[in-house]
């Protein structure tokens, strides 16, 4: 179609006298350019892939992905971490009548408590995570049900949410703040941890609840109508969740600074998780000082509001403790898959050395550069 | 004049178009509608249309935007491209339209603008002006009512032509009486072909009886054409103007040809989906299988709303099904199209653009027709060829004549001045006589005479005759046929000089400087199914002469005297010497003869319908009992660099055929020295000769026995005996035609084709160029289907060209026409060989590489999202922000391999010429077969599984930063999205042979846009948006080390099997491409001190040599 049209353009644009008998001025003109571009002679690297080029290269990447992957094992290896399921769906677990006995209306929570004996003492920070299976947060109807207007302080977003929303959008004719259904399903057992010494006495570990979550959701993305001067008012006219026990406003009373929609708890909710088994950053224990473990070795008592059913749909409910180096949490994977291939690569070098050597004598075609 | 007086025939009003001449496909207002309208009638753009109306009706995993953006683009693109097009149309048109042309009206000429002609018209045309519309030459400036027309712009022929005023209005001088002239017009319906016109004037003087005239192609003169060498000329709109004109007509494009690669990127696509329908299908079962539990269909987190609920359950599985296309529709990638479209129409330029193959001579360079078919040169399996004028100069040289026997050589030419006429007659064999004496004139005269060759005239002579006189020849011949300029030449070097034809009358200067008149009485025109053309002359003493030249064999038959033996044997000895012969012959005609064959004639002329037929007739009967006077020989040397190129089409393993309407001597001796035929080659005969003597079943028979026992007895040996097949067209008719029992004619098609395919070359001479299209159709239609390629220069080949996959034409001296009809142009036949082992080879790799990479990518793109189907519950949940999902095809990936496709050099200009043997490695589209194929898409699915399940065990139940903070969903799409784009464009830059600072330019430069646009696309709030979900999500991933860490590990792995699969292969079984580039690879070293630098992360060298940094300094 292209090539057909442009030739009918040079044939009806120009009906000068195309032939032999054009003087040497129509001859130049017609001429092309004697350019590298149009003469497809820029000059060019020309690298091949044989395995006199590659051979090198493999036994590099082997050297230098082993030593990568290796450190990598120890520091996973090297951190510590505990992790208890206190669903109740065993009949022997503490939390078995809570979770049997579970309404959304009851208005009185139901409490229980799990004892776990930490082996080895916790020495870093030590992070508190809540870890939720077969908990779908990345369905489609889940994910986009939420307003990032109204959740930026938006008004006209406050009072009118987005249909995305529904069916989580209004309650008794007023508009749900914050609106769908991620906020409605906000997680809401509430988890103390006790170091029971050696006396029997429980000592409550303090947990930190600031730090969880992005900075920028925190400070950007995530904003109170009409800043942060009175909530109850700037949320007048507006119905909590419907889930929910209290309205937004009351999140975090103590610290104005977490309340509302910039409570953290909130904001780390409301990042929806890529997989069905997720966790969450609950809250991180600081060390206190140098010469004491954050978490000494021994018995700790887990104090359990249980608020939040997942049995309903086979869900199940952790508690996951651990510590955090410079890459992350424990995570083996990586540290393997860099052995792995790293190795792989030496091996594939050495078959290649073979190889080379064997068919190059034979082909005579390529020799090793160096 | 305009209106056919009272009583005359039923006159059929008839409306005609005014001349105004449309080129353009759109007005103004309809463009938008009928642009949309031809842009959607495309498949593909209608798929698209339907994904985005999907999208538009029901709640689908990505906004319309993602599918809808990218349409709209492409078809903004073409549209704006195409009413660019449309707009210069319009202009060239309105240029067209507006040039003034002088129409005579009441008596006076009247200047107006050329779209206000209308059919009836008198128009004046000036000297150099172009003819507004078809036009009847009334009457012309030049006393004998002839006008020159040079067609250059219509068909590219040069020469000047000559036409003809209708008799009865040659007369006319003044516009009065022009305007006085009362006649009706009947013609043919409006059609292309610009040397057919059949017509008859009828001229009413006062009462009388009209008087009938016949009209000719001759006499009508074409829109388009110019006036030459003739003050004025008046004419009459014909009957064509304005969209009737045979211009106009002409612009209809021809039928589409399509290009292997396109028909297996069609497969492909089916192929695809296939797979999206089926990745579709699995998902919307298995949703519902997995949605049995009402606990996982709505957990209490997670409810549907009311209007959900309340729809059924059909209606909901079709939503489901439909909202997985569209999730996975871009594994059918919009911008494939375009991509594909720009390539083709981008890369067509390097042909144009291509030095090597411009001819200084004729001061042009290759021209491109269709840059549908670029990567089908690289795929030709069988090239029929030309002979004459393709594989020879076309430049004829007289070299002897004989008459009777006795053998004339011009000697003119030897020491470079043209010697007296007397002397220049070197007579071999001289035993004067009178007998022979007699057939001497009669011969010299009979070349002087029976021609169509024009005298032009230089401009600044005034008299043509005082310039010949004196000794100095200020005048040339020109003709459409070379030959008969060489003849006419010959001739006047041997003493007869042909001056020119004045009022019918020829003029003759003779040996003794006496000028002979013969009045021209008919001329029966030259065609090449009677290969002859004759004329009649009436003598000054009164003697009535026919004489005849052509084909030997057309001449033979008719003979009936003369030394036949003699000149049969030199006609022979000359054509295997490689010399076009023609034979001589002539017949006195008594006075009722004459008559009578004036009658037949004149019969036919008129004829408004079969005219072709019906003079065809006339002739056969005119044109019998010759007394053979002699022959000539003319020598058409071979085109430089003919035979290297043969070679080389040989040794790249394509059949070369030569179709030709020569004689078998002559075209014989022209393949062995252009090496078609080698020395060794055994040859073998299927000729007419042979068949009279043998049955034709026998004789195939015989042929495929030989072919046959040959190559089992050398099947072990490399060295296979080859064979060349000569068959002519008798035989070859013989071949094709069906049997009357019905059985047998496919059998003798089977053998015929077993045989061709044994040989490596055939000579198909005597053809009619009919036969040669017939041949091409055979051959593409045997069961290898292989790929053809036609070339040829002249009217003769169009038929061929046509036919052929791809045809080429050679800008030659017979006309445009081959170039014109053919897909593309060039100027020798030597550019052959850069045109198919470089450009054709290039194209085809670039292309192959093009198609697959392009699945390639997208199914590294979509498999991830289908895989993540299974852990989203199967909820169509997008793994890609809607950004990423729109932006993959058009930006983030799609410069690098547009770029690859334009620039990719696997192998240098210069070893794909030297080694014509690499051509064999890409033919049969070996890169675009099945395996290849499949191997392609494994690989996609392989990176696309190593992509998703690597993020998925590090984002599996743990954290990646260092503050302990989790990462969601779109941190993990994000991650992949990223491994995505570095494997993708990675991978392209593993198979990019040829590093220009362009390909660096673009290749890292769009890395960069992605990792900037990313950074920009999460640094702000988007004001516009409703959802914020890639805030700072870029960002904190870069942050953490693991992230990197994966992102490093899993391009890794991910590029590490196809480097392994390439280096083995390499390093196993080279192709003879990988050979070729490592023995340039040394060579580079050898030759120039080369730089190594060693970057780990390519696995590869780099080599500047000392050379390319300076070019690039420059």
């Amino acid at each position: 179609m292209m090539a057909s049209s442009y030739s009918t353009k040079e044939e009806d644009g120009h009906p000068s006298g195309a032939s032999s008998h054009g003087g040497p001025g129509a001859v130049k003109s017609k001429k092309p350019d004697n350019t590298a571009f149009k003469q497809q002679r820029l000059p060019a690297w020309q690298p091949i892939l044989t395995a006199g080029t590659v051979l090198p290269a493999f036994f590099v990447i082997g050297l230098i992905f082993i030593p990568i992957g290796i450190g990598l094992y120890v520091t996973s290896n090297n951190i510590k971490e505990y992790e208890i399921d206190y669903t109740g769906a065993d009949i022997n677990s503490s939390c078995y009548s809570c979770a049997k006995s579970y309404s959304w209306n009851s208005t009185t929570s139901c409490v229980c408590s799990v004892e776990f004996i930490l082996e080895q003492p916790f020495e870093s920070n030590v992070f508190m995570y809540y870890g939720l299976s077969n908990f779908y947060q990345n369905h489609r109807r889940y994910v986009k049900s939420r307003d990032d207007s109204q959740l930026n302080g938006d008004q006209s977003a406050l009072m009118n949410p987005s249909k995305e929303c529904e069916p989580y959008r209004t309650s008794d004719g007023k508009p749900i703040a914050p609106c769908g259904a991620i906020a409605n399903s906000l997680f809401n057992d509430t988890l103390e941890l006790y170091y029971v010494d050696s006396n029997g006495t429980r000592n409550a570990v303090p947990l930190v609840k600031k730090g969880i979550a992005w900075y920028t959701d925190k400070h950007v993305k995530f904003r109170n109508p009409g800043g942060n001067n009175n909530l109850t008012v700037a949320f007048q006219g507006t119905a909590k969740p419907v889930n929910w026990a209290k309205p937004v406003y009351e999140l975090d009373p103590s610290d104005p600074d977490n309340n509302g929609f910039i409570n953290e708890d909130f904001i780390v909710w409301m990042r929806t998780a890529a997989l069905p088994t997720f966790r969450k950053l609950y809250r991180i224990i600081q060390k206190k000082s140098s010469t004491t473990p954050t978490l000494p070795s021994g018995k700790y008592f887990l104090n359990i509001t249980y608020n939040y059913p997942v049995l309903s749909f086979d869900g199940r409910k952790r508690v996951i403790l651990s510590t955090i180096s410079w890459m992350g949490g424990k995570n083996p994977f990586l540290g393997i898959a860099y052995i792995t291939v790293g190795s792989m690569c030496f091996f594939l070098g050495v078959v290649l050395l073979i190889i080379h050597h064997k068919y190059d004598t034979r082909n005579s075609s390529a020799d090793i550069p160096n | 004049h305009k209106e056919p007086p009272p009583g005359a025939e039923a006159y059929i009003p008839q409306r005609f178009p005014d001349n105004r001449i449309v080129s353009s496909k759109y007005t103004f207002w309809n463009f938008i509608p009928k642009n949309l309208f031809e842009q959607f009638r495309r498949i593909a753009n209608f798929y698209f249309l339907g994904i985005f109306l999907v999208q538009l009706i029901i709640d689908t995993p990505t906004s319309p935007v993602t599918s809808g953006l990218p349409l709209f683009f492409v078809i903004t693109v073409t549209a704006i491209k195409q009413g660019y097009e449309d707009w210069l149309r319009h202009k060239a048109d309105c240029s067209l339209n507006e040039c003034p042309a002088d129409v005579v009206q009441r008596g006076k000429v009247v200047r107006t603008q050329s779209h206000k002609l209308r059919v009836g018209d008198i128009v004046m045309v000036r000297e150099d002006e172009t003819f507004p519309c078809d036009l009847i030459l009334l009457s012309s400036s030049r006393p004998d009512g002839t006008c020159y027309v040079t067609t250059t712009s219509l068909d590219g022929e040069s020469s000047h032509k000559t036409y003809y005023a209708v008799p009865d209005t040659m007369a006319f001088r003044t516009e009065r009486e022009v305007d006085s002239l009362h006649a009706t017009i009947e013609c043919e319906q409006p059609q292309p072909d610009l040397y057919k016109f059949v017509g008859r004037i009828s001229i009413y003087r006062g009462r009388e009886e009209p008087v009938a005239r016949p009209l000719g192609a001759e006499n009508l003169l074409l829109r388009g054409a110019t006036l030459k060498n003739t003050q004025h000329i008046y004419g009459t709109v014909a009957v064509y103007t304005g969209m009737e004109t045979k211009m106009a007509l002409n612009y209809q494009s021809k039928s589409q040809k399509r290009s292997a690669v396109e028909k297996s990127m069609n497969a492909f696509l089916i192929v695809y989906l296939c797979i999206l329908i089926s990745k579709a299908v699995i998902n919307t079962v298995l949703k519902y299988a997995w949605q049995w539990s009402p606990d996982r269909d709505e957990p209490w987190y997670n409810h549907r709303t009311e209007n959900e609920r309340q729809r059924h359950v059909v209606i909901r599985a079709l939503t489901d099904f439909l909202a997985f296309m569209v999730l996975f529709n871009y594994i059918i990638p919009v911008s494939m199209y375009v991509t594909v479209e720009m390539q083709k129409f981008l890369g067509s330029y390097f042909i144009t653009w291509d030095e090597e193959m411009f001819d200084e001579e004729l001061g042009e360079g290759a021209q491109v027709n269709t840059s549908d078919l670029n990567e089908e040169l690289g795929q030709v399996e069988y090239v029929f060829t030309d002979k004459t004028g393709t594989l020879t100069e076309n430049n004829m040289e007289f070299i002897e004549c004989c008459v009777d026997g006795n053998v004339y050589i011009p000697h003119a030419i030897c020491n470079g001045q043209i010697l007296s006429a007397a002397s220049s007659i070197d007579m071999i064999d001289s035993s004067p006589g009178g007998y022979r004496r007699e057939h001497e004139d009669l011969f010299f005269r009979a070349l002087c005479l029976c021609h169509t060759v024009q005298v032009k005239e230089e401009v600044t002579v005034d008299g043509i005759k005082r310039g010949l006189h004196q000794g100095r020849p200020t005048s040339f011949y020109i003709s459409s046929s070379p030959d008969e300029v060489a003849l006419v030449e010959g001739m006047k070097r041997l003493g007869y000089t042909y001056l020119r034809l004045k009022d019918n009358y020829m003029e003759i200067l003779n040996k003794d400087d006496e000028i002979e008149r013969f009045e021209l009485l008919h001329v029966l025109n030259f065609d090449s199914v009677r290969r002859r053309m004759s004329v009649i002359v009436k003598s000054s003493s009164g003697e009535y002469l026919l004489f005849c030249k052509g084909a030997d064999s057309s001449i033979f038959p008719r003979v009936v005297s003369g030394k036949v033996e003699q000149v049969k044997a030199r006609v022979e000895q000359n054509a295997v010497e490689g010399l076009r012969t023609l034979c001589v012959a002539y017949r006195r005609l008594l006075e009722s003869e004459y008559e009578e064959a004036c009658h037949h004639l004149s019969e036919a002329k008129l004829a408004l319908q079969d005219r072709e037929h019906r003079l065809a007739q006339a002739y056969d009967i005119i044109e019998r009992d010759f007394v053979l006077l002699g022959a000539t020989a003319v020598e058409d040397r071979l085109q430089e660099k003919a035979a290297d190129t043969i070679e080389s089409l040989h040794k790249a393993g394509m059949k070369v055929w030569v179709l030709t309407g020569d004689k078998m001597e002559t075209a014989a001796a022209t393949c062995y020295a252009s090496k078609l035929f080698r020395r060794s080659t055994q040859i073998l005969e299927l000729t007419k000769k042979r068949t009279e003597e043998q049955s034709l079943h026998d004789v195939l028979f015989e042929l495929n026995r030989t072919v046959l026992r040959q190559c089992s007895i050398s099947g072990l040996s490399i060295d296979c005996l080859d064979f060349g097949l000569i068959i002519d067209g008798a035989t070859l008719s013989a071949v094709l035609k069906p049997n009357q029992d019905g059985t047998g004619h496919s059998n003798y098609r089977e053998i015929f084709l077993e045989i061709c395919r044994n040989c490596s070359a055939v000579l198909c001479c005597r053809m009619a160029p009919l036969q040669k299209a017939q041949i091409v159709k055979l051959i593409k239609a045997s069961k290898e289907h292989p790929i053809t390629l036609a070339i040829g220069d002249g009217a003769n080949d169009v038929s061929m060209i046509l036919e052929a996959h791809v045809g080429i034409g050679i800008m030659g001296k017979e006309g445009r026409q081959a170039a014109r009809n053919s897909d593309y142009a060039i100027p020798k036949f030597k550019h052959l060989k850069k045109m198919l082992l470089v450009h054709g080879h290039y194209y085809y790799i670039r292309i192959a590489e093009l198609v697959q990479y392009f699945f390639y990518k997208n199914v590294c793109f979509i498999f991830p999202q289908f895989l993540y189907q299974f852990f989203c519950g199967f909820s169509q949940q997008p793994l890609y922000d809607t950004a990423y999902l729109t932006l993959y095809n058009i930006s983030f990936t799609s410069l690098p391999i547009l770029l690859y496709s334009l620039v990719e050099q696997h192998v240098t200009v210069e070893t794909l010429k030297r080694e014509p043997v690499l051509y064999r490695d890409i033919a049969k589209n070996s890169l675009l077969r099945w395996p290849v194929f499949l191997y392609w898409t494994c690989l996609g699915v392989l990176d696309a599984v190593i992509f998703f399940f690597g993020a998925y065990f590090l984002f599996d139940n743990t954290t990646f930063t260092s503050n302990g903070q989790m990462f969601g969903n779109w941190t993990f799409g994000t991650l992949v999205f990223t491994v995505l784009v570095f494997t993708v464009t990675l991978k392209l830059a593993l198979d990019t042979h040829h590093w220009t600072w362009i390909n660096h330019f673009v290749i890292w430069g769009s890395l960069l846009f992605y990792v900037i646009f990313s950074l920009l696309w999460g640094g702000i709030i988007w004001p516009f948006l409703n959802y914020q979900r890639m805030y700072y999500v870029f960002m904190q991933m870069l942050s953490s080390g693991p992230a990197w860490l994966s992102i490093i590990l899993l391009i890794m792995i991910s590029l590490l099997p196809d480097v392994v699969k390439k280096v083995l292969c390499r390093a196993m079984c080279p192709t003879a491409t990988e050979r070729a580039q490592v023995r340039h690879w040394h060579q580079l070293r050898n030759e120039t001190e080369a730089l190594y630098c060693l970057v780990p992360n390519f696995r590869m060298f780099f080599i500047v040599t000392y050379d390319n940094v300076n070019k690039l300094l420059c």
